[in-house]
Protein backbone atom coordinates (compact mmCIF):
# COMPACT_ATOMS: atom_id res chain seq x y z
CA UNK A 1 0.00 0.00 0.00
CA UNK A 2 1.35 3.39 -1.03
CA UNK A 3 2.12 6.16 1.37
CA UNK A 4 -0.68 8.41 0.12
CA UNK A 5 -3.32 5.66 0.49
CA UNK A 6 -2.13 5.13 4.06
CA UNK A 7 -2.47 8.83 4.83
CA UNK A 8 -5.90 8.90 3.21
CA UNK A 9 -7.23 6.02 5.31
CA UNK A 10 -5.79 7.39 8.54
CA UNK A 11 -7.32 10.76 7.67
CA UNK A 12 -10.71 9.14 7.13
CA UNK A 13 -10.33 7.32 10.45
CA UNK A 14 -9.48 10.47 12.42
CA UNK A 15 -12.24 12.48 10.75
CA UNK A 16 -14.79 9.72 11.47
CA UNK A 17 -13.70 9.58 15.11
CA UNK A 18 -13.97 13.33 15.59
CA UNK A 19 -17.30 13.36 13.76
CA UNK A 20 -18.56 10.70 16.17
CA UNK A 21 -17.47 12.86 19.13
CA UNK A 22 -19.22 15.91 17.65
CA UNK A 23 -22.40 13.88 17.07
CA UNK A 24 -22.28 12.68 20.68
CA UNK A 25 -21.81 16.22 21.97
CA UNK A 26 -24.50 17.92 19.89
CA UNK A 27 -27.09 15.31 18.94
CA UNK A 28 -26.95 13.10 22.04
CA UNK A 29 -25.79 15.58 24.67
CA UNK A 30 -27.41 18.93 25.27
CA UNK A 31 -24.63 21.24 24.16
CA UNK A 32 -26.71 22.64 21.30
CA UNK A 33 -29.74 23.77 23.28
CA UNK A 34 -27.83 25.05 26.30
CA UNK A 35 -24.77 27.21 26.71
CA UNK A 36 -25.24 29.25 23.57
CA UNK A 37 -27.79 32.00 24.09
CA UNK A 38 -27.75 34.84 26.61
CA UNK A 39 -29.62 34.36 29.85
CA UNK A 40 -30.72 36.49 32.80
CA UNK A 41 -31.03 35.23 36.35
CA UNK A 42 -33.98 35.49 38.69
CA UNK A 43 -34.50 34.00 42.13
CA UNK A 44 -37.39 32.31 43.83
CA UNK A 45 -37.84 31.08 47.41
CA UNK A 46 -39.67 27.82 47.93
CA UNK A 47 -40.76 26.25 51.22
CA UNK A 48 -39.94 22.82 49.83
CA UNK A 49 -38.30 21.96 46.53
CA UNK A 50 -38.90 18.20 46.75
CA UNK A 51 -36.54 16.47 44.32
CA UNK A 52 -35.65 19.47 42.15
CA UNK A 53 -32.06 19.39 40.90
CA UNK A 54 -29.73 21.90 39.28
CA UNK A 55 -30.08 21.94 35.46
CA UNK A 56 -33.76 21.00 35.74
CA UNK A 57 -35.95 22.56 33.08
CA UNK A 58 -37.99 25.75 33.56
CA UNK A 59 -41.13 25.67 31.50
CA UNK A 60 -43.85 28.14 30.75
CA UNK A 61 -46.93 26.87 28.94
CA UNK A 62 -44.93 23.68 28.33
CA UNK A 63 -42.08 25.44 26.50
CA UNK A 64 -38.59 25.20 27.98
CA UNK A 65 -37.52 28.80 28.69
CA UNK A 66 -34.48 28.17 30.89
CA UNK A 67 -32.75 25.94 33.41
CA UNK A 68 -32.22 25.88 37.18
CA UNK A 69 -28.77 27.27 37.84
CA UNK A 70 -28.28 26.61 41.53
CA UNK A 71 -30.20 25.66 44.65
CA UNK A 72 -29.08 26.98 48.05
CA UNK A 73 -30.60 27.14 51.51
CA UNK A 74 -31.69 30.58 52.68
CA UNK A 75 -30.75 30.59 56.33
CA UNK A 76 -32.74 33.73 57.20
CA UNK A 77 -36.11 32.62 55.95
CA UNK A 78 -35.49 28.86 56.19
CA UNK A 79 -36.50 28.34 52.61
CA UNK A 80 -34.79 27.00 49.51
CA UNK A 81 -33.44 29.70 47.22
CA UNK A 82 -33.52 28.61 43.58
CA UNK A 83 -31.60 30.64 41.00
CA UNK A 84 -32.99 30.29 37.49
CA UNK A 85 -31.29 31.19 34.23
CA UNK A 86 -33.96 32.31 31.77
CA UNK A 87 -33.16 32.86 28.09
CA UNK A 88 -33.08 36.59 27.35
CA UNK A 89 -35.65 36.25 24.58
CA UNK A 90 -38.37 35.41 27.12
CA UNK A 91 -39.77 38.14 29.40
CA UNK A 92 -42.02 37.56 32.39
CA UNK A 93 -44.07 40.12 34.36
CA UNK A 94 -43.28 40.94 38.02
CA UNK A 95 -46.23 39.00 39.40
CA UNK A 96 -45.29 35.70 37.76
CA UNK A 97 -46.06 32.55 39.75
CA UNK A 98 -43.40 29.84 40.01
CA UNK A 99 -44.45 26.35 41.00
CA UNK A 100 -42.55 23.08 41.18
CA UNK A 101 -44.29 20.49 39.06
CA UNK A 102 -43.66 16.87 38.20
CA UNK A 103 -43.59 15.42 34.70
CA UNK A 104 -45.92 12.46 34.96
CA UNK A 105 -46.67 10.77 38.26
CA UNK A 106 -43.07 9.81 39.09
CA UNK A 107 -41.15 11.76 36.47
CA UNK A 108 -38.51 14.40 37.00
CA UNK A 109 -39.42 17.73 38.57
CA UNK A 110 -39.32 21.08 36.81
CA UNK A 111 -40.37 24.66 37.52
CA UNK A 112 -43.46 25.99 35.84
CA UNK A 113 -43.83 29.77 35.35
CA UNK A 114 -47.21 31.40 34.87
CA UNK A 115 -47.25 35.02 33.81
CA UNK A 116 -49.47 37.57 35.58
CA UNK A 117 -50.82 40.90 34.47
CA UNK A 118 -48.14 43.34 35.70
CA UNK A 119 -46.68 45.59 33.03
CA UNK A 120 -43.21 45.64 34.62
CA UNK A 121 -40.92 42.76 33.64
CA UNK A 122 -38.52 40.71 35.81
CA UNK A 123 -34.85 41.69 35.50
CA UNK A 124 -31.59 40.05 36.58
CA UNK A 125 -31.47 39.64 40.36
CA UNK A 126 -35.22 40.04 40.85
CA UNK A 127 -37.17 37.58 42.96
CA UNK A 128 -40.45 35.90 42.20
CA UNK A 129 -42.71 36.44 45.20
CA UNK A 130 -45.52 34.02 44.41
CA UNK A 131 -44.25 30.48 44.68
CA UNK A 132 -45.80 27.11 45.14
CA UNK A 133 -43.79 24.28 46.68
CA UNK A 134 -43.35 20.79 45.39
CA UNK A 135 -45.99 18.26 46.22
CA UNK A 136 -44.41 15.71 48.54
CA UNK A 137 -46.23 12.47 48.00
CA UNK A 138 -45.64 11.13 51.52
CA UNK A 139 -47.10 14.30 53.09
CA UNK A 140 -50.11 14.13 50.81
CA UNK A 141 -50.81 10.51 51.69
CA UNK A 142 -50.34 11.01 55.44
CA UNK A 143 -52.58 14.09 55.33
CA UNK A 144 -55.22 12.08 53.48
CA UNK A 145 -55.05 9.24 56.01
CA UNK A 146 -55.17 11.72 58.91
CA UNK A 147 -58.23 13.44 57.46
CA UNK A 148 -59.95 10.10 56.94
CA UNK A 149 -59.23 9.09 60.53
CA UNK A 150 -60.50 12.43 61.85
CA UNK A 151 -63.65 12.11 59.74
CA UNK A 152 -64.27 8.60 61.05
CA UNK A 153 -63.82 9.83 64.65
CA UNK A 154 -66.36 12.67 64.35
CA UNK A 155 -69.00 10.77 62.38
CA UNK A 156 -69.32 7.82 64.73
CA UNK A 157 -71.00 9.31 67.82
CA UNK B 1 19.30 -30.23 48.86
CA UNK B 2 18.27 -28.65 52.14
CA UNK B 3 14.90 -27.31 50.89
CA UNK B 4 13.62 -30.46 49.20
CA UNK B 5 10.63 -30.88 51.49
CA UNK B 6 8.48 -27.96 50.34
CA UNK B 7 8.53 -27.59 46.54
CA UNK B 8 4.98 -26.15 46.36
CA UNK B 9 5.59 -23.35 48.81
CA UNK B 10 8.88 -22.57 47.14
CA UNK B 11 7.30 -22.36 43.71
CA UNK B 12 4.58 -20.01 44.97
CA UNK B 13 7.24 -17.74 46.41
CA UNK B 14 9.25 -17.88 43.19
CA UNK B 15 6.14 -16.99 41.15
CA UNK B 16 5.37 -14.03 43.40
CA UNK B 17 8.90 -12.67 43.18
CA UNK B 18 8.85 -13.21 39.42
CA UNK B 19 5.61 -11.24 39.05
CA UNK B 20 6.86 -8.34 41.14
CA UNK B 21 10.03 -8.28 39.05
CA UNK B 22 7.99 -8.22 35.83
CA UNK B 23 5.85 -5.39 37.20
CA UNK B 24 8.94 -3.34 37.94
CA UNK B 25 10.32 -4.10 34.48
CA UNK B 26 6.96 -3.04 32.96
CA UNK B 27 7.05 0.26 34.86
CA UNK B 28 10.60 0.90 33.66
CA UNK B 29 9.46 -0.03 30.13
CA UNK B 30 6.64 2.55 30.02
CA UNK B 31 9.01 5.16 31.45
CA UNK B 32 11.51 4.43 28.69
CA UNK B 33 8.75 4.55 26.07
CA UNK B 34 7.57 7.97 27.24
CA UNK B 35 11.14 9.25 27.43
CA UNK B 36 11.89 8.11 23.86
CA UNK B 37 8.68 9.46 22.35
CA UNK B 38 10.43 12.49 20.88
CA UNK B 39 11.43 10.63 17.71
CA UNK B 40 7.87 9.60 16.89
CA UNK B 41 6.58 13.16 17.24
CA UNK B 42 9.44 14.49 15.13
CA UNK B 43 8.52 11.91 12.47
CA UNK B 44 4.69 11.73 12.49
CA UNK B 45 4.83 9.36 9.54
CA UNK B 46 5.75 6.60 12.00
CA UNK B 47 2.60 7.21 14.05
CA UNK B 48 0.42 7.49 10.94
CA UNK B 49 1.61 4.08 9.74
CA UNK B 50 0.73 2.52 13.10
CA UNK B 51 -2.59 4.38 13.25
CA UNK B 52 -3.49 2.56 10.05
CA UNK B 53 -2.81 -0.85 11.60
CA UNK B 54 -4.34 -0.21 15.04
CA UNK B 55 -7.10 2.28 14.22
CA UNK B 56 -8.25 1.95 10.63
CA UNK B 57 -8.20 -1.85 10.59
CA UNK B 58 -10.17 -1.98 13.88
CA UNK B 59 -12.80 0.41 12.54
CA UNK B 60 -14.97 -2.21 10.80
CA UNK B 61 -15.29 -4.53 13.80
CA UNK B 62 -15.97 -1.56 16.12
CA UNK B 63 -18.66 -0.07 13.86
CA UNK B 64 -20.43 -3.39 13.22
CA UNK B 65 -20.42 -4.51 16.85
CA UNK B 66 -21.49 -1.03 17.98
CA UNK B 67 -24.47 -1.21 15.67
CA UNK B 68 -25.51 -4.62 16.95
CA UNK B 69 -24.98 -3.76 20.62
CA UNK B 70 -27.15 -0.67 20.14
CA UNK B 71 -29.85 -2.70 18.39
CA UNK B 72 -29.91 -5.27 21.20
CA UNK B 73 -30.10 -2.46 23.77
CA UNK B 74 -33.03 -0.99 21.86
CA UNK B 75 -34.90 -4.30 21.83
CA UNK B 76 -34.19 -5.27 25.43
CA UNK B 77 -34.75 -1.75 26.74
CA UNK B 78 -38.08 -1.54 24.98
CA UNK B 79 -39.20 -4.89 26.42
CA UNK B 80 -38.39 -3.76 29.97
CA UNK B 81 -39.53 -0.15 29.74
CA UNK B 82 -42.85 -0.97 28.12
CA UNK B 83 -43.94 -2.88 31.25
CA UNK B 84 -43.72 0.46 33.10
CA UNK B 85 -45.29 2.39 30.26
CA UNK B 86 -42.22 4.54 29.87
CA UNK B 87 -40.88 3.43 26.49
CA UNK B 88 -40.30 7.09 25.61
CA UNK B 89 -37.25 6.89 27.91
CA UNK B 90 -35.68 4.36 25.51
CA UNK B 91 -33.36 7.01 24.09
CA UNK B 92 -32.06 7.85 27.56
CA UNK B 93 -31.41 4.20 28.37
CA UNK B 94 -29.59 3.48 25.11
CA UNK B 95 -27.53 6.68 25.16
CA UNK B 96 -26.49 6.60 28.81
CA UNK B 97 -25.54 2.92 28.87
CA UNK B 98 -23.49 3.32 25.68
CA UNK B 99 -21.77 6.61 26.47
CA UNK B 100 -20.98 5.79 30.09
CA UNK B 101 -20.14 2.09 30.05
CA UNK B 102 -20.63 -0.07 26.99
CA UNK B 103 -18.95 2.24 24.48
CA UNK B 104 -15.61 2.54 26.27
CA UNK B 105 -15.56 -0.99 27.74
CA UNK B 106 -16.73 -3.12 24.82
CA UNK B 107 -14.63 -1.21 22.30
CA UNK B 108 -11.63 -1.57 24.63
CA UNK B 109 -12.17 -5.35 24.83
CA UNK B 110 -12.47 -5.55 21.04
CA UNK B 111 -9.43 -3.31 20.65
CA UNK B 112 -7.40 -5.55 22.97
CA UNK B 113 -8.20 -8.66 20.97
CA UNK B 114 -8.02 -7.02 17.53
CA UNK B 115 -5.09 -4.61 17.80
CA UNK B 116 -3.38 -5.46 21.09
CA UNK B 117 -2.74 -9.11 20.20
CA UNK B 118 -1.39 -8.10 16.78
CA UNK B 119 1.01 -5.64 18.42
CA UNK B 120 2.29 -8.30 20.84
CA UNK B 121 2.74 -10.88 18.08
CA UNK B 122 4.53 -8.40 15.81
CA UNK B 123 6.99 -7.19 18.43
CA UNK B 124 7.49 -10.69 19.83
CA UNK B 125 8.29 -12.00 16.36
CA UNK B 126 10.63 -9.07 15.72
CA UNK B 127 12.44 -10.07 18.87
CA UNK B 128 12.45 -13.79 17.99
CA UNK B 129 13.88 -13.11 14.52
CA UNK B 130 16.46 -10.77 16.11
CA UNK B 131 15.27 -7.71 14.22
CA UNK B 132 15.34 -5.69 17.44
CA UNK B 133 18.95 -6.71 18.15
CA UNK B 134 19.83 -5.84 14.56
CA UNK B 135 18.40 -2.35 15.07
CA UNK B 136 20.48 -1.91 18.21
CA UNK B 137 23.56 -2.99 16.22
CA UNK B 138 22.82 -0.19 13.75
CA UNK B 139 22.52 2.28 16.65
CA UNK B 140 18.74 2.60 16.16
CA UNK B 141 16.88 2.53 19.45
CA UNK B 142 14.12 -0.09 19.06
CA UNK B 143 12.05 1.58 21.80
CA UNK B 144 12.04 4.90 19.98
CA UNK B 145 11.64 3.41 16.50
CA UNK B 146 9.26 0.45 17.11
CA UNK B 147 7.58 0.73 20.52
CA UNK B 148 6.83 4.44 21.01
CA UNK B 149 4.96 5.02 17.69
CA UNK B 150 2.75 2.01 18.40
CA UNK B 151 2.06 3.28 21.92
CA UNK B 152 0.93 6.70 20.75
CA UNK B 153 -1.09 5.26 17.87
CA UNK B 154 -2.97 3.05 20.33
CA UNK B 155 -3.54 5.90 22.78
CA UNK B 156 -4.86 8.18 20.00
CA UNK B 157 -7.08 5.64 18.29
CA UNK B 158 -8.81 4.19 21.38
CA UNK B 159 -10.97 7.26 22.29
CA UNK B 160 -11.86 7.76 18.63
CA UNK B 161 -12.92 4.13 18.30
CA UNK B 162 -14.98 4.30 21.51
CA UNK B 163 -16.75 7.45 20.27
CA UNK B 164 -17.54 5.70 16.96
CA UNK B 165 -18.85 2.69 18.88
CA UNK B 166 -21.19 4.85 20.99
CA UNK B 167 -22.44 6.89 18.04
CA UNK B 168 -23.06 3.76 15.99
CA UNK B 169 -24.79 2.08 18.95
CA UNK B 170 -27.15 5.02 19.42
CA UNK B 171 -27.92 4.85 15.71
CA UNK B 172 -28.66 1.12 16.11
CA UNK B 173 -30.95 1.84 19.07
CA UNK B 174 -32.68 4.50 16.96
CA UNK B 175 -33.22 2.04 14.09
CA UNK B 176 -34.76 -0.62 16.34
CA UNK B 177 -36.65 1.72 18.69
CA UNK B 178 -37.98 4.39 16.36
CA UNK B 179 -37.93 2.91 12.86
CA UNK B 180 -38.88 -0.71 13.59
CA UNK B 181 -40.88 -0.59 16.85
CA UNK B 182 -42.31 2.90 16.51
CA UNK B 183 -41.31 4.77 19.66
CA UNK B 184 -42.04 8.47 19.21
CA UNK B 185 -39.04 10.05 17.50
CA UNK B 186 -39.36 13.42 19.23
CA UNK B 187 -39.38 12.03 22.76
CA UNK B 188 -36.57 9.58 21.87
CA UNK B 189 -34.17 12.42 21.03
CA UNK B 190 -35.42 15.15 23.38
CA UNK B 191 -35.42 12.94 26.50
CA UNK B 192 -31.96 11.73 25.51
CA UNK B 193 -30.71 15.28 25.12
CA UNK B 194 -32.09 16.45 28.43
CA UNK B 195 -30.65 13.45 30.31
CA UNK B 196 -27.16 13.19 28.77
CA UNK B 197 -24.75 15.77 30.09
CA UNK B 198 -21.78 16.68 27.92
CA UNK B 199 -19.25 17.03 30.74
CA UNK B 200 -20.62 14.42 33.16
CA UNK B 201 -21.34 11.66 30.68
CA UNK B 202 -19.60 12.18 27.36
CA UNK B 203 -16.31 13.66 28.60
CA UNK B 204 -16.12 11.01 31.34
CA UNK B 205 -16.61 8.31 28.69
CA UNK B 206 -13.77 9.79 26.63
CA UNK B 207 -11.51 9.89 29.71
CA UNK B 208 -12.34 6.24 30.37
CA UNK B 209 -11.46 5.16 26.85
CA UNK B 210 -8.22 7.15 27.00
CA UNK B 211 -7.20 5.33 30.20
CA UNK B 212 -8.13 1.99 28.62
CA UNK B 213 -6.06 2.88 25.55
CA UNK B 214 -2.99 3.55 27.69
CA UNK B 215 -3.48 0.31 29.66
CA UNK B 216 -4.05 -1.92 26.62
CA UNK B 217 -1.17 -0.62 24.52
CA UNK B 218 1.16 -0.68 27.50
CA UNK B 219 0.30 -4.32 28.28
CA UNK B 220 0.47 -5.44 24.62
CA UNK B 221 3.80 -3.73 23.91
CA UNK B 222 5.35 -4.96 27.14
CA UNK B 223 4.21 -8.55 26.61
CA UNK B 224 5.66 -8.48 23.09
CA UNK B 225 8.93 -6.91 24.18
CA UNK B 226 9.27 -9.30 27.10
CA UNK B 227 8.23 -12.46 25.21
CA UNK B 228 10.65 -15.40 25.16
CA UNK B 229 12.14 -15.41 21.63
CA UNK B 230 10.56 -18.69 20.59
CA UNK B 231 7.38 -19.63 18.71
CA UNK B 232 5.86 -20.89 21.96
CA UNK B 233 6.90 -17.78 23.84
CA UNK B 234 5.27 -15.45 21.30
CA UNK B 235 2.00 -17.41 21.28
CA UNK B 236 1.93 -17.44 25.09
CA UNK B 237 2.59 -13.70 25.20
CA UNK B 238 -0.24 -13.04 22.74
CA UNK B 239 -2.67 -15.01 24.89
CA UNK B 240 -1.49 -13.21 28.02
CA UNK B 241 -2.00 -9.84 26.32
CA UNK B 242 -5.67 -10.52 25.63
CA UNK B 243 -6.35 -12.00 29.08
CA UNK B 244 -4.44 -9.40 31.08
CA UNK B 245 -5.69 -6.37 29.19
CA UNK B 246 -9.32 -7.55 29.33
CA UNK B 247 -9.06 -8.00 33.09
CA UNK B 248 -7.26 -4.66 33.44
CA UNK B 249 -9.98 -2.90 31.44
CA UNK B 250 -12.77 -4.35 33.57
CA UNK B 251 -11.01 -3.60 36.86
CA UNK B 252 -10.07 -0.06 35.77
CA UNK B 253 -13.65 0.48 34.65
CA UNK B 254 -14.93 -0.30 38.11
CA UNK B 255 -12.42 2.07 39.73
CA UNK B 256 -13.11 4.89 37.26
CA UNK B 257 -16.88 4.47 37.51
CA UNK B 258 -16.80 4.63 41.30
CA UNK B 259 -14.83 7.89 41.06
CA UNK B 260 -16.87 9.48 38.27
CA UNK B 261 -20.47 8.53 38.90
CA UNK B 262 -20.70 7.93 42.64
CA UNK B 263 -21.62 11.51 43.52
CA UNK B 264 -24.82 11.60 41.50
Amino acid sequence: MGRSMLDLWVGIFVVAGIAALVILAFKVGNMSNFGGGDTYEINANFDNIGGLKPRAAIKSAGVVVGRVKSITFNNERFTAKVTMAIESGYKFPKDTTASILTAGLLGEQYIGLEGGGDDKMLKTGDSIRLTQSAVVLEKLISQFLFDKAAEGGTQKP
Amino acid sequence: MPHRGMPTVRSIGAKAIDNVLRLGYAARFIGLTLAHSGTSFARPGLIVRELYYTGVLSMIIILVSGLFVGMVLGLQGYQTLTTYGSESALGVLVALSLVRELGPVVSALLFASRAGSAMTAEIGLMKATEQLSAMEMMAVDPIARVVAPRFWAGVISMPLLAAMFSAMGIFGGYIVGVVLIGVDEGSFWSQMQSAVDVREDIVNGVIKSFVFGVAITWISLFEGYDAPPTAEGVSGATTRTVVTSSLAVLALDFILTSFMFSGA
